[in-house]
């Protein structure tokens, strides 16, 4: 197991993405930030909570469950969904779409689809803290990244949070 | 994660995380259904044949709107103008049907155990749309969901199950998951609308409806069928009308609000009059909505085991 970012780099890194997203909307009363279930939320939850310190802007944040758009329903087991909590309309919105770890990019692709069945955004990027480079199937890419990584297929990347898993740490399991 | 079950035959299998389970994946199907674009692709791989030997409407239309929202292709089948009227048997008739590929099988059946008989002979999985007298397990969980709705946890609160008990499948589907939750049952009605031993299920039993209804936190109402009765078990329907119809004015002097249930067609005037029917009390519609929702997380739940042989 080898450490990507501990809980000081992974302060940093957080803050930084914060600061990125700012720079780029600079207004957010058009915008909306919306996390992916289930660990996607840890992340957005405290970037959505920086860009409210920083800004003292209240900016629609939702949460998105994709179960019912994988495209691998029946190759493993029937997953038991998440809940998806969006109670204001993406129309025309900014939207960004936040997850813990890109890998294939299956699981955004899917995201794109379900989000779509809310409403036409304007726009829709996507910020990840891990992005697990070389290793896509779907030609996706982030708009704001945590740090990148080359793995191979049979590794995992774990983000821990403190309030879910007991410390803010991302690491390498081999 | 998901089911302890390849098939939905009767709740009497499920165990309560089965039931817990459901309740929760109908939770996100509801919210599905109340978007402007009513229907998630899930099930684009997934054929669905909705078989039914015994007339329904609502369960029927609930079932094929559940399949559609899930983006399943559905067949409909119905006895009544089909090979079975030539003789064919239950098992060639669904074996014919599988043949064509599909992928799962709703079925209704006036024989009881119909479904228990057909999972020992087919592979697909099976939801059961109502045996004969036995079991209606779907809508028994969205009897149970529309109650947690309003009442939160069902553990500990007083269901009261009224009516024609013997005759329904409603009746003991909703007494084994309203016992798996932890509520208590009392069933009441008529002594010859009841059958012999109920208690042995861990039920009360109360003769007298107005007493259940005081005790009640949900009246289920259930309706008389006639078509079942093969000989008079009650004079005529204006006296069950007056010993056991429930009306607005026996609600009213219970000095209590409690929720009024009924898994429809309604007697109106019989069993139910419409005053309560259509009153503030009565989530009989809620019911209707929490059935195409459950009935999708049912499908969804069982629609991975498909290929499972045991």
């Amino acid at each position: 197991m080898k450490t990507l970012l501990d809980t000081h780099q992974l302060n940093i890194t957080l803050q930084r993405l914060a600061h990125q997203l700012i720079e780029n909307h600079l207004d957010f009363s058009a915008s909306a930030i919306i996390g992916l279930q289930p660990r996607g939320i840890w992340f957005s939850n405290r970037i959505a909570q920086i860009v409210k310190e920083i800004t003292s802007e209240n900016i629609p944040y939702g949460k998105l469950d994709i179960t019912f758009y994988r495209d691998d329903v029946h190759t493993g087991d029937i997953l038991v969904p998440s809940h998806t909590d969006i109670n204001f309309s993406i129309e025309d919105r900014r939207v960004i779409l936040i997850d813990d770890v890109l890998h294939t990019g299956r699981t955004i692709r899917a995201a794109m689809d379900a989000l779509i069945d809310f409403g036409r955004p304007r726009n829709v990027e996507l910020m990840v803290l891990i992005d697990r480079h070389y290793s896509r199937e779907l030609p996706i890419q982030p708009d704001y990244v945590g740090q990148t990584v080359d793995t191979i297929i049979t590794q995992k990347v774990k983000v821990n949070w403190k309030e879910n898993d007991g410390i803010d740490e991302v690491v390498l399991i081999d | 994660m998901s089911l302890s079950v390849k098939h939905l035959l009767g709740i009497k299998e499920l165990n309560t995380q089965d039931i817990e389970t459901i309740f929760r994946t109908a939770d996100n199907f509801k919210q599905v259904l109340q978007r402007p674009i009513k229907k998630v692709p899930t099930l684009r791989d997934t054929t669905i044949a909705d078989i039914f030997f015994e007339n329904s409407t609502r369960t029927r239309i609930s079932f094929e709107l559940a399949e559609k929202r899930l983006s399943a292709d559905t067949i409909n089948f119905s006895s009544s103008g089909s090979s079975v009227s030539k003789g064919e048997t239950l098992i060639d008739t669904v074996n014919n049907i599988l043949a064509m590929k599909v992928d799962m099988v709703v079925m209704r059946h006036s024989a009881s155990g119909a479904p228990w008989f057909l999972a020992k002979h087919i592979n697909a999985s099976i939801i059961n749309a109502g045996d004969g007298t036995n079991e209606h397990p779907t809508h028994a969980l969205l009897d149970a969901y529309s109650m947690s709705e309003k009442l939160g946890d069902l553990k500990g609160k007083r269901i009261a199950i009224i009516g024609d008990i013997m005759h329904s499948r409603v009746a003991l589907s909703n007494i084994f998951c309203l016992k798996k939750l932890g509520a208590e049952v009392t069933v009441a009605g008529p002594p010859t609308l009841i059958p012999k031993h109920i208690e042995s299920l861990g039920v009360t039993v109360q003769y007298d409806v107005k007493k259940a209804l005081q005790w009640c936190d949900v009246a289920n109402i259930l309706r008389i069928q006639l078509e079942r009765q093969h000989k008079p078990l009650f004079s005529t329907l204006r006296e069950y009308a007056l010993f056991y119809g429930i009306n607005k004015s026996i609600l009213e002097g219970l000095q209590k609000d409690i929720l009024i249930m009924h898994p429809g067609p309604i007697n109106r005037g019989v069993e139910l009059n419409s005053d309560v029917a259509d009153s503030k009390q009565s989530i009989i519609l809620d019911q209707v909505e929490n059935g195409v929702a459950i009935r999708m997380a049912v499908i969804y739940l069982l629609s991975g085991k498909a290929d499972v042989v045991e």
